[in-house]
């Protein structure tokens, strides 16, 4: 955790230096990003959804959101771009105290998030600099076909490798891809093995507050570089020996060492109460075993790799297939077949208020997931940086309900005669 | 005798339910949470023994054929008047508290005069809803106190030209003290200045007199000894209790629900800030369950602002509602705008019969999105909690479930805003029987006081 928190400081002090030493900064979004192309041309990225919710976890993000709405942004906007043009507003100084670098490019290289679009809108409105979007196609019928995938990789060649050429002023060299590539796909190869160990009893590892520092440099601006290739080693290797210990994951209070309830959660945490949010697990032993969430920047555990050799057709498949870009019944599937590959005793559903895109039909997944596996699931809704609505009593109320709830069942399971 | 307490501190009110060792219930008691839960929660109790008490009597007197023609019902009327007992007793401690505040705020001497004027009148009057025939209204001292101090306070107040205000702040100052603390009555006593009251209504003999004294001295020596107490609700995480005997009122309301109607697979509960609507199976056990959240617009303190706005009391708004000839439409997703809404159709000339009868179908449009989002209803369906009381609000219920689902069984119990007490007190049972039963016995009674 330590070391994650180093290297993302490490990357905002970066930003901090682009400008005098001369780097170009792109902004992007985490899923479907394409941070081993932005490498193989020494641009820098920055995730403006990062710094919306690392604004969230340190208690800034409310008086950004204010500050959005006073410009005329409504409360049913998309609070990570309200707290993201807040932020702008206010002077553009990121989450950790340093001003941010202004875009030399906008590079929206997904677009299964309409607000994503809209988002970059503003942005580019205020900046006044290019912009490259990559039409990413929705996953509608199940399956990305040959033809997206062909699609994609047309744009990549036609429209943002010459403006990212254009704007850093090299020439794009497929060879620097292809060995970022290489340390991306060993990476990933760590990091499943991290995440699936949680299928052991107990589990070494919580899959979603704790799963959140697991993928943090995958996701952003680090996958395909060295460090991250060492960190998700290290992790690996910490993590295994956990498992062979029998030890339960860290939390902020210590070790948790008699788990009581496995859980797999969709959706994201609540950001601006993470802590508090995660004792109302913890305090109940808890342990989140599986998550979508952490498969927003890559569905790795369901075999995708990044591949040197197909280097832009395996970027293309991979911004088909991040889990934002999956279709309801994908994603049904996906969840049900967590909760028996995790032998998981519930599943939780965590409705985020201001996301339109992503929360609607999460009610008929919960009953679908609730008939496919028998398993009993649960609905809480909060939001991602909005602290406005996130309403703790309430939140605990349901999750207290639902651990008993899960409890009883057990009981009576375990008093039918064999 | 032995017995498993269930108290269910809500954001309105407190409810606590006494079972015996087989599991039927022997009292139920309730109050307003006010701002103390401790104290709610103990009065709460105190109530749900002295109906335990009263039951038992109820049953002996039954037992004795010479007694239960002539004195049947006395034992109701013997608690009637327990509890107007107790009532006195606060009152001359509010106005206690009400005289030692305004001296030493330094009330003027016609401000004094006005105070014991009131409060000289305040007993008569208050007394009434512990009458026989009283019509149905809330009991509860607050409720009954300030009303009253309010009416008395404002006609006093202007006859002797004293500032009503000022009468106001010295009553809001006292009423907080005096009731968060448990009046300390002795129950012997009491209830003999009760049995006093209530023996010249009855036409008995001085031997069944006797006897029935006998009965009464008995039900009150009898020891009801607590093994278990289960807490739930709002307050719940304020009770003194281990974390083992807390559980949380959706499981409560749905095993309380089962309890009352063992047909029951989904439950719509209505309480003061909730709406749940929860799934149960053939057990009681909850499958799943879902709540409001960020609002409780529709729920019972929305009713108890519209009758505010109104100027009625919260018990009239259903039948009223229910005189009504179509149905206004109100909306429903906030208190504040469907208080201004009501105003502004009143203004337009629209019968109050009419608006309040709109308003019910809007909270109940409200409950059933909510039991859609749960899984549906299945039958039978049981509604439960405060809200429940309100016929105009079970009958617009009714209607639309009907529109949506076809015929449906529907339970309302007279007691359903127990229903969350009953289920924790289900939960003490279960938690007290078996082999833990001495140890759980010892650790509820040491933390539960």
């Amino acid at each position: 955790m330590l070391q994650q928190k180093e290297m993302i400081a490490a990357h905002f002090r970066k930003l901090g230096e682009a400008r005098e030493r001369g780097q170009k900064v792109v902004y992007t979004f985490v899923p479907g990003n394409l941070t081993e192309l932005m490498l193989a041309f020494d641009a820098l990225p920055l995730h403006p959804e990062i710094n919306a919710l690392q604004s969230g976890m340190r208690k800034l993000s409310g008086e950004y959101v204010a500050e959005a709405e006073r410009a005329g942004h409504s409360e049913d906007v998309c609070t990570y771009v309200k707290c993201d043009v807040g932020m702008l507003l206010k002077g553009n100084v990121g989450p950790d105290g340093t001003k941010l670098p202004e875009p030399d490019l906008l590079l929206l290289s997904y677009t299964g998030c309409f607000t994503f679009m809209k988002w970059f809108e503003l942005l580019r409105q205020h900046y006044d600099c290019p912009v490259a979007m990559l039409h990413v196609p929705y996953q509608a019928d199940g399956e990305a076909t040959p033809d997206m995938l062909e699609y994609v990789v047309k744009q990549l060649r036609t429209e943002v490798i010459p403006k990212l050429e254009r704007v850093t002023g090299r020439k794009y060299d497929e060879d620097r891809v292809r060995e970022a590539l290489v340390r991306s796909a060993r990476a990933e190869d760590d990091l499943v093995r991290v995440l699936e160990t949680a299928k052991h009893r107990p589990s070494p590892i919580d899959a979603y507050f704790g799963g959140v520092y697991y993928i943090g440099p995958m996701f952003t601006a680090f996958r395909g570089t060295e460090e991250a290739e060492a960190y998700y080693a290290q992790l690996r290797a910490e993590v295994e020996e956990r498992l062979a210990r029998g030890q339960g994951p860290i939390t902020p209070e210590g070790l948790l060492d008699e788990e009581r309830f496995r859980l797999v959660v969709e959706g994201p945490p609540n950001w601006t109460h993470f802590r508090e949010f995660w004792k109302m697990f913890y305090d109940e032993r808890a342990v989140v075993v599986a998550s979508t969430y952490t498969k927003v920047g890559g569905v790795y555990d369901r075999g995708f790799r990044h591949d040197p050799a197909r280097p832009l057709e395996s970027l293309a498949e991979y911004c088909l297939g991040c889990y934002t870009n999956l279709s309801l019944p994908t994603r049904v599937e996906m969840i049900a077949d967590y909760v028996r590959d995790y032998a998981a005793d519930g599943f939780l559903i965590n409705s985020i208020k201001s996301c339109n895109s992503f929360s609607a039909g999460q009610l008929v997944m919960l009953r679908e997931i609730e008939d496919l596996t028998g398993v009993k699931g649960s609905f809480i809704e909060t939001d991602l940086v909005d602290p406005r609505y996130f309403s703790a009593s309430n939140v605990k109320t349901r999750l207290e309900s639902y651990f008993q709830m899960l409890e009883q069942k057990r009981a009576a399971r375990e008093e039918v005669p064999v | 005798m032995k017995c498993f307490v269930g108290i269910d501190l809500g954001s309105t009110t407190t409810k606590a339910v006494v079972l015996d060792a087989s599991g039927a219930v022997l009292g139920r008691g309730i109050t307003n949470s006010r701002s103390n839960y401790d104290v709610a929660c103990e009065i709460a109790r105190n109530e749900a023994f002295l109906d335990a008490r009263v039951n038992l009597l109820q049953r002996a007197v039954e037992d004795k054929p010479e007694l239960t023609e002539k004195a049947r019902g006395l034992p109701y009327v013997l608690r009637r008047n327990f509890q107007r007992a107790q009532h006195v007793h606060l009152l001359r401690e509010l106005e206690e508290t009400c005289t030692v505040n305004a001296r030493r705020a330094g009330a003027a001497p016609d401000v004094m005069d006005a105070l014991r004027e009131v409060f000289d009148q305040m007993e008569n009057r208050t007394c009434k809803a512990f009458d026989q025939n009283a019509r149905p209204r809330s009991d509860f001292f607050r409720d009954l106190a300030s009303a009253e101090y309010m009416r008395l306070g404002q006609i006093v107040a202007r006859r002797r030209r004293v500032e009503f205000e000022v009468l106001l702040g010295i009553f809001d100052k006292s009423i907080i003290a005096v009731e968060s603390s448990v009046p300390e009555t002795s129950l012997q006593e009491t209830m003999e200045k009760a049995l006093e009251h209530s023996l010249p209504l009855f036409d008995l003999s001085a031997d069944a007199q006797r006897a029935l004294k006998g009965l009464v001295d008995a039900a009150v020596a009898r020891r009801l000894t607590t093994a278990v107490t289960v807490g739930t609700g709002y307050g719940r995480a304020r009770l003194p209790f281990l974390k083992e005997f807390i559980r949380s009122e959706i499981l409560c309301h749905g095993l309380g629900a089962h309890a009352l109607f063992p047909g029951t697979r989904t439950v719509l509960d209505i309480g003061g800030q909730d709406t749940k609507a929860i799934q149960v199976d053939a057990d009681g056990v909850v499958t799943s369950f879902q709540m409001n959240d960020r609002c409780a617009a529709g729920c019972g303190r929305y009713l108890g602002y519209i009758a505010d706005e109104m100027n009625i009391g919260l018990h009239e708004l259903g039948p009223i509602a229910q005189e009504a000839r179509k149905r206004v439409r109100i909306n429903s997703t906030c208190t504040v705008f469907a208080g201004a809404e009501l105003r502004d159709r009143l203004a337009l000339g629209q019968r109050r019969e009419d608006i309040l009868g709109g308003l019910h179908r809007a909270i109940m449009l409200r409950a059933m999105s909510l039991l859609s989002r749960s899984g549906g209803i299945h039958d039978e369906f049981t509604f439960t909690g405060g809200v429940a009381k309100n016929a105009a609000a079970v009958m617009a219920l009714g209607e639309l479930v009907e529109e949506n689902y076809g015929e449906r069984k529907i339970n309302v119990s007279p007691d359903s805003i127990y229903t969350g007490a009953l289920g924790a007190a289900i939960y003490a049972r279960r938690a007290g029987a078996g082999d833990r039963e001495e140890q759980l016995a010892v650790t509820a009674a040491g933390g539960a006081r």
